[in-house]
């Protein structure tokens, strides 16, 4: 059918989205396309939707009207947990873990096997497992810490942890948001160069407010402003738009 | 650390698992008249749902009000085959309708309504036991979680429901036996369950499914399930966004906890003779919740002791003063709240495990895993 | 004619129904405002509701008495210095219930559901304790007693009246308090957005201490106005805790109207229904019905948002 299809053939394909609360439009009339392999950087002030647009990728809050086409699927109309089996995965702002656990049940609860209730009843916890989880724990600077309670790390160590947990997941798709909010200058480098690794071979959304990490690492860059889209292109393209230094240093 | 594998107990988990089973299956039985020894099958039978809240509410997060409707709905069903077979015809031959329970009779009711029929056979009854408490969990979990009803919300609405069941039961009387209950039951087939030696095997019944019922909650625990319990209680979100369909997970342990919760009310009433609506209204079900909390609400042996402890104590201060138990009742709600949330499971991972760890030359294991506790010395 | 009954007589009944339905609302939305404050603005489950009620009543009790042996020439308008003192009665046992227990459990609803069932029994013991297990009644004022006619057939029990005229202005008075007062403001603020409201100099602890204390005051009343319909026990209380917390469910646990709509509901339903089949079918089926749309619409009937 790829053949026949009209248009090219985006991986995920955001068409007319709008989401209102009570009637305040946080994301209005929303469109843009994202190819495979390519990674995408939404900037915007606070309150421009970008954590909206995130949520209803992967089905958290439900989308008033318009669609979101990923591959050949329709995402507006499944449920969350098979977003994430079409292969969308998401790090929420804060990070996201389970504390009472320790590092290594918090990677295997994210390995993509044994995912309904029966699945999970007889699930064991094999070579294949262990191999991943300690290869993701490298990854991610936690390998030394495998078997430490995830509540004990600290707040970057956290980060780190929710981007492994959504890595071993291999989805397809890979959404950040603020990845790097909150690290110390160490602990950004470090996840500058993570991100560098784990951006290969997939197609990821980020938010971020770091404009020499957004210059280092995005292919194109999406501006958002007041629920639309304000700019796209290239970092020097929505750089020098005057509409973009308007809402940044325009008011 | 050998948490790379995830053995079934660890060391001192087997240790306690001997030594509750030593604890039931030996020194009650030979410490105890066989009065006693009922009492504390009796007891047993609420440890059940002690079980079931433990992965459910300790666990999961999910607090249910209303374990009573499980418990009573299990006893209920084993009571209707029981009162069945004692309501033979010759056995009631003075009603005016005879070979219908003596509380149909009572009540003008002259034939036995269709949905009492099938109660006749006893392996329809013991599915019933079990099949009839899971569907109506299913119902009320299906609806409740995949519209992600939870918390406080949760809780009343099963309080809710435990306050209906207990009012249809009294309001029907001609169909459940009222207030009463289902009394004056005799025989399972043929066999009379009230005498002293039936009572001793229904114990060590009771207790062997007790023990079974607690490995299987520990297999459910050990298994990802019961990790992932934990992580539903914590970030329910990003269990959602690693895949999981989280309301089929709590449809699954609310049924797992009503089902152990019907086991337990069957033997009650294969025990005590009898079953009434007081053990399906809303303060049986919060009391059956204190007695995971006494426990220890993280634990499943904690549940069982717990149970233990808080009936005993009920017991007694009901024989000698009786207005001081609702204080202490009331009391430990408060205090295992406010004081050791983790129950006695708690107290003894914090104050004895690590000496007794020493003396058995074992590494001391995470307190997280749970299922190190006990202290048989109560 | 309907059944055995003239159209006049059948209307009649109906009239008859619906009032002891509005009594019963009346009673549902006295108990439910205490419970709607507390639940609703600050989400916190008071399982000893129904306890705080009763104090009230037993308060009520005691100024009956006090008053009828020691000054009975007050007795026409002992009513309402005791609801007066009903109110503070509650409100301070709230005030230092916030402060001894509710407090330290803020974060964790759960447990504060339990703990305050544990302290529903004890109140329930106290009571029995000093008060005897057996239920106790008022002696009304000559002026409450009776019934108005409104028709040959229609009889309106005056105290009945009393109790929901009560009820209009304990509802107007909270609706003040909460939406009109600046002190309302700083409730709704600190349960909106609790950090800053403490960063704008409202003293949240306190607001917290307040709030509770009002919503358990207002069920002190609630208890002063429930004697004059029915007899007081040590465990009466507990008989209504359900039916109140559905009550708020339904309505949507933050919004005073949907409350009040949701009282009537139900009261209408349950008394209308007991016309039809015995009191507890009735109880049953209403129950049932709240059950199931509560299953279907979880935010209950009136919805704003809730605390996160």
């Amino acid at each position: 059918m790829n053949a026949v299809s009209p248009q090219k053939d985006f991986l995920l394909s955001v068409e007319g989205l709008t989401v209102s609360f009570d009637g305040f439009k946080a994301v209005n009339d929303l469109s843009f396309y994202i190819d495979e392999n390519e990674i995408r950087v939404i900037i915007g002030p606070n309150g421009a939707g970008k954590t909206t647009v995130l949520d209803l990728i992967c089905g958290r809050t439900k989308a008033t009207s318009g669609s979101i086409r990923f591959r050949d699927t329709e995402l507006t109309s499944l449920k969350e947990h098979q977003i994430v089996h079409q292969g969308v995965g998401r790090k929420f702002q804060n990070p996201s873990i389970y504390e009472e656990l320790t590092v290594f049940e918090n990677l295997e609860l994210s390995f993509p096997r044994g995912r309904n209730v029966f699945g999970a009843l007889a699930f064991r916890r094999d070579a294949e497992v262990r191999d991943r989880v300690e290869e993701i724990a490298g990854m991610v600077f936690l390998h030394n810490q495998l078997h430490t309670p995830a509540a004990i790390l600290s707040h970057g160590q956290k980060q780190w942890l929710e981007i492994g947990m959504l890595l071993i997941q291999d989805p397809t798709l890979l959404m950040l948001d603020e990845p790097v909010a909150g690290m110390s200058v160490g602990e950004r480098l470090k996840t500058a160069e993570l991100l560098h690794t784990i951006i290969k071979d997939r197609s990821v959304i980020v938010i971020e407010h770091d404009m020499k990490f957004v210059e280092d690492i995005a292919h194109r860059v999406t501006v958002m402003h007041q629920g639309k889209v304000l700019s796209d292109g290239s970092m020097t393209h929505v750089q020098n738009d005057p509409k973009v230094v308007e809402v940044y240093l325009g008011h | 650390m050998n948490a790379m594998s995830n053995p079934f107990f660890t060391r001192s988990g087997w240790l306690y698992l001997a030594i509750l089973a030593a604890i039931l299956l030996v020194v009650f039985p030979l410490a105890l008249d066989p009065f006693r020894l009922n009492l504390v099958g009796k007891y047993l039978t609420y440890a059940f749902v002690a079980l079931g809240l433990v992965l459910c509410w300790g666990h999961g997060g999910i607090l249910s009000l209303g374990q009573g409707v499980f418990f009573g709905l299990g006893g209920y069903c084993m009571a209707m085959f029981l009162k069945l077979e004692a309501s033979s015809p010759e056995n009631t031959a003075i009603q005016s309708t005879p070979g219908i329970p003596d509380f149909m009779d009572w009540n003008q009711v002259t034939a036995l309504p269709w949905w009492w029929e099938p109660f006749r056979s006893l392996p329809f009854a013991l599915f019933a036991v079990i099949a009839v408490p899971v569907i109506f969990a299913f119902i009320i979990g299906f609806a409740m979680f995949t519209r992600r009803v939870g918390g406080v919300y949760f809780a009343i609405i099963t309080q809710a429901v435990a306050a209906i069941l207990t009012i249809l039961i009294i309001g029907q009387q001609g169909y459940t036996g009222g207030v009463n209950g289902i009394t004056d039951l005799r025989t399972l087939l043929g066999w009379d369950i009230r005498t002293n030696d039936a009572k001793t095997i229904l114990y060590f019944v009771c207790a062997g499914l007790l023990i079974a019922s607690l490995l299987l909650s520990q297999a459910v625990h050990v298994s990802k399930f019961g990790r992932l319990l934990i992580a539903i209680r914590d970030k329910e979100d990003r269990v959602r966004f690693s895949g999981y369909n989280v309301a089929a997970f709590k449809i699954f342990v609310f049924c797992f906890a009503a089902a152990l919760a019907a086991i337990g009310g069957a033997m009650f009433t294969l025990q005590v003779g009898f079953m009434s609506p007081s053990f399906v209204g809303i303060v049986p079900s919060i009391e059956m919740v204190i007695f995971a909390a006494v426990g220890g609400r993280l634990s499943l042996f904690g549940a069982i002791y717990g149970t233990l402890l808080v009936n005993y104590a009920k017991t007694s201060f009901s024989e000698s003063f009786p207005e001081l138990w609702l204080f202490a009742m009331g009391g430990l709600f408060i205090a295992v709240v406010m004081a050791f949330p983790d129950g006695i499971a708690g107290l003894y991972n914090r104050y004895l495990a690590p000496h007794i760890a020493r003396l058995l030359g074992t590494m001391r294991k995470r307190d997280a895993e749970g299922h190190s506790l006990a202290n048989p010395a109560e | 004619m309907i059944g055995d009954y003239t159209y006049s007589e059948f209307f009649s009944i109906l009239a008859m129904q619906g009032f002891a339905g509005l009594i019963l609302f009346s009673v549902f939305v006295l108990m439910a405002l205490g419970l709607a404050i507390i639940f609703g603005q600050m989400g916190v489950i008071n399982m000893a509701h129904g306890e705080f009620m009763i104090l009230g009543a037993y308060v009520t009790y005691l100024c009956s008495n006090f008053v009828s042996n020691y000054a009975p020439a007050l007795f026409p308008i002992y009513f309402f210095v005791a609801m007066a003192l009903a109110f503070l009665a509650s409100f301070a046992l709230g005030v230092l219930v916030e402060w001894a227990m509710i407090r330290h459990l803020y974060k964790r609803p759960l447990d504060t559901l339990l703990a305050t069932w544990g302290l529903s029994l004890v109140l329930q013991q106290l009571y029995r304790s000093v008060f005897g297990a057996r239920e106790v009644g008022v002696t009304l004022p000559d002026w409450l007693m009776g019934s108005v006619a409104l028709t040959d057939i229609v009889e309106v029990p005056i105290n009945g009246l009393f109790v929901m005229g009560l009820t209009l202005a304990i509802t107007v008075a909270v609706y003040f308090i909460m939406f009109r007062s600046g002190w309302g403001k700083r409730v709704r603020a600190v349960m909106q957005n609790r950090i800053m409201a403490g960063a704008v100099g409202i003293d949240t602890r306190r607001v917290d201490r307040m709030t509770f204390g009002l919503g358990c005051g207002i069920a002190g009343i609630a208890g002063a106005a429930f004697t004059m319909i029915g007899s007081t026990g040590p465990t009466a209380g507990q008989l209504y805790i359900v039916d109140t917390f559905l009550v708020v469910v339904f309505g949507g646990a933050a919004s005073l109207l949907g409350t009040i709509a949701s009282a009537f509901t139900i009261s209408q339903a349950q008394s209308t229904m007991e016309f039809f089949m015995s009191g507890s079918m009735a109880k049953v089926l209403t129950l049932l019905t709240v059950v199931i749309i509560l299953m279907l619409r979880p935010q209950g009937l009136f919805t704003l948002k809730i605390r996160q």
